[in-house]
């Protein structure tokens, strides 16, 4: 059953003063998510956040993994070493197999009481969000989804939680004043990875889940993985070729693919196209979409919009193609070229053609 | 087992509004449908209120209605390419309560007026299409609607759904419209600040401004063009016969557009963030169009009724007198225990008579017969053009402009009236 | 089987403007709408009414004109809605959300006792999908995120097993009733009222609960009282501070245009020029 509320009111912005209780709380968690025995790179996304931040902080970054005993699992916790955590807090136990709602929610709550972090970071994803809201209403605090942006206001120890709002028209920025610890989720790919130091190591501090499987309702009668090779995965493509209303017509759609074909290159599109059935709803990207950021987005025909740019303004380079000067992509793109997305892209991918032969025969 | 009712409104318009609220008032069982998800839904542009109509169905209106501004000022612009030429009318006797004439936004109008029907104890019921009457020989007795188990029953059904109704063409009472009478109107509705309004047009706090235009704007059309202020946004438009359109080979998207862009009317929109696209046809029908009004069992209020003028964009006050008068002979032959048989319903022709309604529409009546159809060539046409108009040029999404654009397209393809039949068509199927 | 159907009403955010001097939001004109995603939600749960039998209520939080949401709903075929209002709930995070929720579900299932409750994936202006979870954890009942079908229920056993989406796949699961459902988007799709429930839907007497009547006595767990969460700033996302080059050349030829693009982009990013190959 959840626990009381010990709740206060929340104090008013201005002079806020931390209740002395909820001083004990430190350190910045990252809940480090896995599946079937890989790793989930937001959980690595987050640690590299989770850095900046603990440095902002002065204080330690832990991961927080949970899985059945064996080196898998073991081998989570040094990856999460070597992506910026000082400690890991590990759970050991058979009945983490696959995850469900009960056992992880009860091992995380009992982890938080007993170590008291400030911060608990968790990856937006379907398990991350199922968890943490569980967790959150459980310890009774606030948590904030979904976020685009986090960083802290150091006089109060609080963290500001930044996320796109009103259907992303809008931004705001969420801080949980008198709760610990603070929680947030972000999602996959809006934070930069941070690189490897395979040179890190890391305490582990090993707990108990103390559950029997005969206490645990829920049961998983089977697993149907996806099947993987058809299934676009933008999120992790390097280099993007997006198309847009501005390409008019579904045919005129291959001159997206051609392109694509010769840079080897994902294909993404706008929500309007995705709703019109020219591609695959994998392949939306934006707020109701994936969030990307390749090394280089190509964006043809698409105006910009704020619901878009969220999902993609985080890659190197971003190329806009659109016939009207004024639209809001050329605000945020690195390269704009205003003319007809239907003679352009063919020369384009021309160019790239000759120049990759040439690059080729050079190197 | 299927319902009845004293009265069926069809369509929930200042019209079907007014008909309601009164019939409900008055103690009668009334049902009203209306096709939009909302009363007002389908109508987002601003437009002005003439309050003696309203006046005389809510005299305390002005408590509680969404009113934007009460028009202080007057504007009769004569433009060139780069130019105008007008005169200014301001006066502070129109700050005098009560106020004649409001700036409103439809959607937010329509809503509080449909509330107040309402409270009233009309049943309401939208997002439901009236597909067709229900007839006992030439006596109408009811509706039936797009829903499963749709037919509904009623002494009378009163036809309030809107310019070119199709339900009184399907029923034969009033015949198809040509389309080269027909008056396409468009405007756009633009935010802006409060405080910006007031300073361009030199106004305080619920004041506002209406400005009326002729001249090249119309490239030599006839129609006008207008802009009025309302409390947070600017209503600009213009309206032309649609032929015209058609043999000046622009698009009313187009026409706007170049009309925004005069050097006169530029300025008065900077800062602002176009919110509503919305177009309608307006029928030049006028007096001599007058189709029958009423028939056993069924009368036809509003814009349905062609009452509509045109010249002034006026149809809303017209609107809400036909609704009244309507309603109230349904519920004098109540009271007398008359049934609402034609013979009977020629009173509410008699009170449309007395009233401005007939006396203006009368001053109006030179205008093209619009009713000398060939049934064998237009059958669906109007309809279809009618439906193209309000679906199409309607904003309820993010991609009308490009459809517009697209039907602008066609207007200047194609020439023949067959052609602008077929792309019309098309367009409207691309929307289904 | 009682199943209740949490739905919320919100502006179409489709049509929001953001007012372009003050930033605010231009709620003028906007519609409100029902939360898509819960549309869902009661599409499946009507769904299993159909099979199953028994009853399906509404519950939504929020300002009066919510009321039509509810009757919405009605008109789709629920049974029952309640409308939980109170100024009290102003400013309300999902915590205190979810706490006003399922104390009202606690009133209800005093009635009739509660098999399942639904809810949808998440808002589109809220958006944060919390609510669900936060309401299966104060009633301490089994939790089913992101459901994507439910196979079956055996109403004697009080067993339900579904599908759940999981990153990498689908979760088939067995739990025991009463449980939470959070409804997956495209799971179903609404079917279209009938004119008798459309009559219903507009005659519905609704019931309408303050905080009393939805048996929450500690105002210190509602409204911005009983939320953790403050939203300290609002604002519109900012241009990058170096717009766009624009890349132009005499002949204004795409051959043209292209060749000077790549040129002009492998010089500033030579690192981009190798990726591409060796992604080719
Ligand atoms: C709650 C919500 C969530 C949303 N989520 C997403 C999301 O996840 N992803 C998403 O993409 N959108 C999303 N949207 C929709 C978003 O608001 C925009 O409507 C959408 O991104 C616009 O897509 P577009 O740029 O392809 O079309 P448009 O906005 O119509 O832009 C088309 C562009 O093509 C240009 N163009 C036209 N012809 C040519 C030509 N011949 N050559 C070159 N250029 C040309 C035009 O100038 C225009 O700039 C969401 C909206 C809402 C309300
Ligand atoms: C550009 C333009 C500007 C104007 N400006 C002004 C102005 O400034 N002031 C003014 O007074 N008037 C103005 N008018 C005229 C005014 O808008 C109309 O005269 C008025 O709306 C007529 O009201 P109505 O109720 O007859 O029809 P409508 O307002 O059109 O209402 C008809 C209703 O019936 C519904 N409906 C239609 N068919 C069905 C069906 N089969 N089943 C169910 N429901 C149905 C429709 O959804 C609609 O809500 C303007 C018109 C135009 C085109
Ligand atoms: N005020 C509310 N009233 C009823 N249900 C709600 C309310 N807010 C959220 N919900 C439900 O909780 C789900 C998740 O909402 P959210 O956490 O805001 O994304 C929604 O899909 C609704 O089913």
């Amino acid at each position: 059953m959840m626990s009381e509320a010990e709740a206060k009111k929340p104090a008013g912005k201005k002079k806020f003063e931390l209740d002395d209780r909820l001083k004990a709380y430190k350190g910045i968690w990252v809940f480090i998510e896995h599946e079937r025995g890989v790793l989930h790179s937001v959980s690595l996304e987050l640690l590299g956040e989770a850095r900046k931040l603990a440095d902002k902080l002065g204080v330690e970054v832990a991961g927080v993994v949970m899985g059945v005993p064996g080196e898998t699992t073991r081998s989570f916790c040094n990856e999460a070493f070597h992506y910026g955590a000082d400690l890991c807090y590990l759970l050991e136990d058979p009945l983490l197999a696959d995850y469900r709602n009960e056992p992880f929610t009860k091992g995380m709550t009992d982890l938080v009481n007993k170590y008291q972090p400030e911060i608990l970071l968790l990856g937006a994803t379907t398990l991350g969000r199922d968890l943490a809201g569980s967790v959150a209403t459980t310890l009774q605090t606030g948590l904030t989804a979904d976020c685009t942006e986090l960083n802290v206001d150091i006089d109060v120890r609080s963290l500001l939680a930044t996320r796109p709002t009103f259907g992303g028209s809008l931004l705001c920025t969420i801080q949980t004043l008198n709760y610990r610890p603070q929680m947030a989720t972000v999602r996959p790919r809006v934070m930069p990875m941070p690189d490897e130091d395979k040179s890190r190591a890391g305490r582990i501090v090993e707990e108990k889940l103390g559950m029997i499987e005969t206490s645990i309702i829920t049961k998983v009668l089977e697993f149907i993985p996806d099947e993987m090779q058809d299934k676009p995965q933008l999120p992790f493509a390097d280099i993007i070729v997006s198309g847009g209303r501005g390409m008019k017509k579904p045919e005129n759609f291959n001159l997206i693919w051609d392109l694509a074909a010769v840079l080897g290159a994902e294909v993404g599109a706008t929500r309007p196209v995705v709703q019109s059935g020219w591609v695959e709803l994998d392949r939306q990207v934006g707020q109701s979409g994936k969030t990307v950021r390749p090394k280089l987005y190509i964006a043809a025909g698409i105006s910009g919009a704020i619901q878009h740019r969220v999902g993609m303004d985080a890659s190197d380079v971003i190329i806009a193609i659109n016939n009207d000067p004024n639209a809001p992509i050329f605000e945020f793109a690195h390269y704009g070229i205003v003319g007809n997305a239907m003679t352009i892209l063919p020369a384009l991918t021309e160019a790239f053609k000759s120049h990759l032969a040439t690059a080729r025969k050079v190197g | 087992m299927a319902e009845k009712f004293d009265v069926i409104v069809v369509g929930a318009g200042p019209s079907g509004n007014a008909a309601a609220l009164r019939l409900a008032e008055s103690g009668l069982s009334v049902l009203q449908i209306e096709r939009g998800e909302s009363p007002g839904s389908k109508n987002v542009q601003g437009a002005i209120l003439y309050s003696d109509a309203l006046e005389r169905l809510i005299p305390d209106f002005r408590d509680d209605a969404p009113l934007e501004r009460h028009i202080i000022e007057q504007r009769m612009w004569v433009l060139d390419d780069e130019s105008f030429v007008g005169t200014h009318y301001r006066s502070d006797a129109f700050n005098n309560q009560p106020y004649n004439r409001y700036t409103m936004i439809r959607s937010q109008f329509d809503k509080w007026f449909s509330e107040r029907v309402q409270k009233a104890g009309a049943l309401i019921i939208c997002e439901t299409t009236v597909s067709h009457l229900l007839l006992d020989g030439k006596r109408v007795v009811g509706v039936m609607t797009d829903r499963q188990g749709g037919e509904i029953y009623a002494d009378a059904v009163i036809l309030a759904d809107g310019v070119n109704s199709l339900l009184a063409k399907k029923a034969g009472f009033h015949p198809e419209l040509e389309p080269k009478n027909v008056a396409l109107a468009v405007k756009e509705i633009h935010f802006m600040p409060q405080e910006l309004i007031e300073q361009r047009f030199n106004i305080k706090d619920e004041e506002g401004v209406v400005i009326e235009m002729v001249g090249k704007i119309t490239k030599g059309m006839m129609g006008t063009g207008f802009l009025y202020t309302n409390r947070e946004s600017i209503t600009v438009g213009v309206g032309c016969m649609l032929s015209d359109f058609k043999k000046q080979k622009i698009t009313p998207y187009d026409l706007l557009e170049q009309m925004k862009a005069h050097p006169s009317i530029k300025p008065m929109l900077q800062g602002g963030e176009m919110k509503e696209y919305t177009a309608h046809l307006i029928p030049e029908g006028g007096y001599n169009a007058m189709p029958d009004l009423y028939g056993d069992g069924w009368m036809i209020v509003g814009d349905a009724g062609m009452f509509v003028n045109a010249v002034h964009r006026e149809g809303s006050n017209l609107a809400m007198t036909t609704g009244m008068h309507a309603a109230d002979t349904l519920v004098e032959l109540r009271k007398e225990g008359k049934p609402f048989l034609a013979a009977n319903l020629k009173r509410y022709k008699a009170k449309l008579d007395e009233s401005f309604v007939m006396k203006d529409l009368k001053k109006y009546k030179n205008m093209p017969d619009v009713f000398h159809t060939n049934p064998q060539f237009f059958n669906d046409y109007p309809e279809l053009l009618s439906n193209a108009a309000k679906t199409m040029l309607t904003v309820d999404g993010v991609d009308k402009k490009t459809k517009e654009k697209e039907i602008g397209k066609s207007f200047r393809q194609r020439r023949s009236i067959f052609g602008l039949l077929g792309d019309t068509y098309k367009l409207w199927r691309a929307l289904e | 089987m009682h199943i209740v159907v949490c739905i919320k009403q919100v502006p179409d955010s489709a049509q929001i403007r953001v007012h372009p001097v003050t930033n605010t939001i231009m709620r003028q004109g906007v519609p409100a709408i029902v939360n898509p995603y819960d549309l869902y939600a009661l599409e499946e749960a009507l769904k299993l009414k159909d099979e199953y039998g028994g009853r399906v209520t509404v519950l939504t939080m929020g300002p009066p004109m919510a009321e039509a949401a509810l009757r919405k709903a009605i008109s789709y075929g629920a049974d029952d809605a309640i409308l939980v209002t109170d100024r009290a709930f102003a400013g309300s995070d999902t915590l205190a959300t979810s706490c006003a929720l399922a104390s009202a579900i606690s009133q209800i299932h005093k009635d009739m006792p509660v098999d399942l409750i639904f809810t949808g994936k998440q808002t589109i202006d809220g958006d944060t999908a919390q609510v669900g979870p936060g309401i299966a954890k104060r009633l301490d009942m089994q939790l089913l995120t992101y459901v994507s079908k439910v196979r079956s229920i055996n109403i004697d056993k009080q067993e339900i097993v579904v599908e759940r989406r999981s990153e990498g796949g689908v979760q088939v699961l067995n739990t025991k009733l009463p449980s939470l459902i959070t409804v997956l988007e495209g799971t179903n799709e609404m079917r279209f009222a009938t004119m008798a429930n459309m009559f219903r839907a507009s005659r519905y007497p609704l019931k309408v609960w303050n905080r009393e009547q939805a048996g929450i006595e500690d105002i210190t767990k509602i409204g911005l009282k009983g939320s953790p969460t403050v939203v300290s700033k609002v604002f519109a996302p900012t241009a990058r501070s170096i717009k766009a080059e624009m890349i132009e050349c005499e002949s204004g030829e795409p051959k043209d245009l292209s060749v000077t693009l790549l040129a002009k982009m492998f010089a500033k990013y030579p690192k981009l020029e190798q990726e591409i190959a060796k992604q080719a």
